[in-house]
């Protein structure tokens, strides 16, 4: 009977499984998924004014030749609101920092700028997040370094930290070489 | 002490487990039968003693002796009773107890009271299973040990909020009871292969066995969907999530199982390929147990992630399956063929039966592992409902056309003409089912063929009962009919809820009136309310279905302080004719109210039919016990008798 040889089969296809296992349980596990779009010009886009308090937000905004940090926030979402200092202190170093409200609604981002202060020169609205997808983020927040000429350069997953300040900073700087 | 006594025991029952083994390989010797007398003995102590070792764990939960390591960290003196013994299990170390112990249990079980099979055969099948769980124990011991004390007593952190509800709290044990209890057929088929005895009395006392862990992996997955249904408040029932598919694969595998075993049972035919399932039914258990335990997949079921322990299970895997499936290779050579039929039989609707049902296994699991291949590659995935529902579809739907005649078909060879008239009738049902459904609404395909198939195997389910008497009707016939008409109830359930839910998501403010479906929802208030461990905002809503009588629901959203977190509790009203779901959310600055409400027709038939197979499978397993005790018992009086012949 052929029993032995497909049992074979069986046998090799479990093998290959233990290995790849294995070699998945070696290597460190890395839960974040980065933007394929790195390394790319950002998709045309127009977002309308999230609220009356900035301009909307459009792709042309982000090609005039100067480097921009491009924040895709919400007002529901907590680690949006727990960095806001450090998004105060990037503007105060001069940072062009500009915004992507993703499902959220105008009164409800008002009262987040009243609370946690508003650093951005143009926030868009986002409203079924469909600039979140054209520019591959996962999450709320993340922030992109965005050069001159509408590449993106550097994505930042996960809220803004102190100790990343200088890393923000200096990949802006970067961006306008 | 508690502690100490309970690791004691686990020691011990490890040390009987090796004794059990030992003893297993040592009789299969000439002149090792006295040696192999201990092996049942062994069996049932090593099953007693870690019985122990559990309740002692249980002991310490129960209460809240913070000074052990697994308590601080997965327990708080402010839970609930049931909710701190339910927290024994809620957690790695503990639950690899619950496992050992099920395994542990089972083999007492077999050793106790299974005397049908050659003593050379089950002592193989005991040795098998000792060797099994001595790798548990070990990996318990070393690896996960639950008994572990901690210098200084802290607070506790609690049971995970959304495990403390009394459904989920039972549900890992049932399941476990199914994984573990499929260990039976995987010690059953290694100790076959190793004494050659593939027959059907081999696969009369391996049936119960897997009947019984079948049921329980049953009742544990659409336990385990409704849990997820209304406690994650997502208002889905199945996410195709790797936890949920470690549950269905063994699942997948057992009911191809029973089917074959069946076969082979009856015919005495399929026996290569019968011993495979027993093996791979249990390796899916296994291989489910190190995917979720290891971390290597991301799962809305986190368990602590430690690459070590990974590493541990993953070399039980190779060990356990790898034995197991190279003692296959080296033996099913040798096992004769079994008895022909020909391709339109009962055995032939079966084989279709198993083929399609491993085709789905395979789906499952290729779509479970793939993006760890592709990880593997530098790629990143994520596999969910377009690949599984359709591709799985492919195989499950041809499978219920099998599943409408195969039952009516003899055993061994039939004719077509024979079963015409009611392969007609259930055709017409078919054919009246799609015209109509087509006719009514813009549905999807798949629905469509869904609903149509729900109707084909809900009169299918029923037709062997044709032409026998229903008194005298075998109960596993019973059993096998309640189950096919629950696959129908249940598929009837998703194929509605997929195509005729109505979903609506808006802030409200109080007073607000909402359509969702034929219902009207007003909020009325949202309250504070406090609960033991927890405090809440509890949205009051007034419903009404068709402008008819009100209702109120109150949905919340609770704030658990041990370990913080927020969950919502979703809030059901249930119809003979759909549920209606309702969360509510965070509250906007204005005073409004986010407010989700779900209109799903039939949902229910889902687990109804779930719980359907299982009752199938529950009387199956009575009436296939009644029988093997009545035979038991007769053999004993005839016994008797001859004795009493001989002595006169």
């Amino acid at each position: 009977m052929s029993g032995v040889r497909w049992s074979l089969w069986v046998l090799a296809a479990f093998a290959a499984l233990l290995g790849l296992f294995a070699l998945q349980l070696s290597r460190p596990k890395d839960d974040t998924v980065p933007s394929t779009m790195v390394g790319k010009t950002i998709p045309a886009f127009d977002l309308p004014a999230a609220t009356a308090q900035n301009p909307g937000l459009s792709s042309a905004d982000l090609t005039n030749g100067q480097p921009h940090l491009l924040n895709v926030f919400a007002s529901w979402c907590v680690p949006c609101a727990a960095e806001a200092p450090q998004l105060a202190e990037l503007q105060r170093e001069g940072a062009p920092l500009v915004g992507v409200a993703v499902r959220d609604q105008a009164d409800d981002l008002a009262a987040f700028y009243q609370q946690y202060g508003d650093p951005f020169s143009r926030v868009g609205a986002d409203k079924v997040s469909q600039l979140q997808f054209l520019i591959g983020s996962s999450g709320v927040p993340e922030i992109y370094v965005v050069d001159g000429h509408g590449v993106i350069r550097h994505q930042h997953i996960g809220m803004v930290r102190p100790e990343d300040i200088p890393d923000l900073l200096s990949r802006l700087k970067g961006a306008r070489g | 002490m508690i502690a100490e006594f309970g690791l004691a025991a686990l020691w011990l029952a490890a040390a009987l487990a090796a004794l059990q083994l030992i003893a297993a390989v040592l009789g299969q010797r000439k002149g090792g039968e006295t040696l192999a007398l201990l092996v049942r003995p062994a069996a049932v102590a090593q099953a007693l003693l870690c019985g122990l070792a559990f309740l002692m764990l249980l002991w310490v939960f129960a209460r809240t002796d913070l000074s052990v390591l697994l308590v601080a960290e997965n327990s708080n003196a402010q839970s609930p009773l049931i909710f701190k013994i339910a927290g024994a299990w809620g957690n790695h170390e503990g639950s690899m107890l619950l496992w050992v112990t099920i395994m542990a249990a089972a083999g007492g079980l077999i050793a106790l009271i299974e005397r049908r099979l050659p003593e050379r055969t089950m002592s193989a099948t005991l040795g098998a299973q000792a060797f099994v769980t001595f790798g548990f124990y070990t990996f318990i011991l070393f690896a996960s040990n639950p008994f572990n004390r901690l210098a200084s007593a802290p607070q506790g952190g609690g049971l995970n909020p959304l495990l403390q509800d009394p459904g989920l709290a039972f549900h890992p044990p049932t399941l476990y009871c199914g994984y573990v209890g499929l260990s039976i057929a995987f010690s059953f088929a290694v100790g076959a292969l190793l004494t050659r005895q593939v027959t059907p009395e081999f696969a009369r006392v391996m049936r119960p066995w897997i009947l019984g862990a079948w049921i329980f992996l049953t009742i544990g997955i659409t336990a385990g969907s409704y849990w997820s249904y209304y406690e994650l408040g997502w208002g889905g029932w199945w996410f195709w999530d790797p936890v949920e598919n470690a549950s269905l694969m063994p699942w997948l595998a057992a009911t191809a199982l029973f089917h074959s075993v069946s076969v082979l049972a009856s015919r005495d035919a399929l026996r290569t390929w019968t011993i495979m399932l027993g093996v791979v039914a249990f390796s899916m258990s296994m291989i489910g147990t190190f995917l979720v335990r290891s971390g290597i997949l991301t799962s809305v079921h986190a368990f602590a992630v430690d690459p070590t322990r990974g590493m541990f299970i993953l070399v039980l895997l190779a060990i356990n399956i790898g034995g197991a499936l190279a003692l296959f290779a080296v033996r099913a050579g040798t096992i004769a063929e079994g008895e022909r039929f020909s391709a339109l039989s009962r055995e032939g609707a079966l084989v279709i039966n198993n083929v399609t049902l491993s085709a789905v296994l395979g789906i499952v699991l290729l779509g479970t592992l793939y993006p760890l291949v592709t990880e593997a590659f530098g790629v990143r995935v994520s596999v969910g409902p377009p690949y599984f529902n359709p591709v799985s579809a492919i195989f499950v739907f041809p499978m219920l056309v099998v599943l409408a005649v195969g039952p009516l078909l003899r055993w061994r060879g039939d004719r077509l003409a024979r079963i015409k008239t009611p392969a007609i009738a259930v055709a017409a049902v078919g054919l009246a089912a799609l015209l109509a459904l087509w006719l009514i609404a813009g549905i999807a395909f798949l629905e469509l063929l869904g609903l149509t198939l729900a109707a084909v195997v809900a009169v299918a389910a029923f037709l062997p009962l044709r032409g026998r008497s229903l008194k005298r009707l075998p109960l596993p016939v019973w059993g096998m009919c309640v189950a096919h008409f629950g696959i129908a109830v249940a598929l009837f359930g998703m194929s509605v809820d997929s195509a005729f839910t109505v979903e609506t998501l808006t802030a409200a403010s109080v007073g607000q009136t909402i359509d969702v479906g034929p219902w009207k929802v007003r909020l009325d208030a949202v309250e504070p309310v406090a609960g033991p461990n927890w405090t809440a905002l509890s949205g009051r809503l007034s419903a009404s279905y068709h402008g008819g009588a009100e209702h109120e629901l109150t949905p919340m959203s609770r704030t658990f302080w041990a370990p913080p977190q927020t969950t919502s509790e979703s809030a059901l009203l249930t119809r003979w004719n759909g549920q209606l779901y309702t969360v509510i959310g965070e509250g906007t600055p204005d005073g409004r109210w986010q407010l989700r409400l779900w209109w799903k027709p039939f949902v229910t038939c889902i687990w109804l039919g779930g719980f359907l197979i299982a009752l199938g499978g529950f009387l199956a397993l009575v009436g296939r016990v009644s029988v093997d005790v009545r035979r038991r018992v007769a053999t004993r009086k005839i016994a008797a008798r001859r004795a009493e012949m001989a002595a006169v």
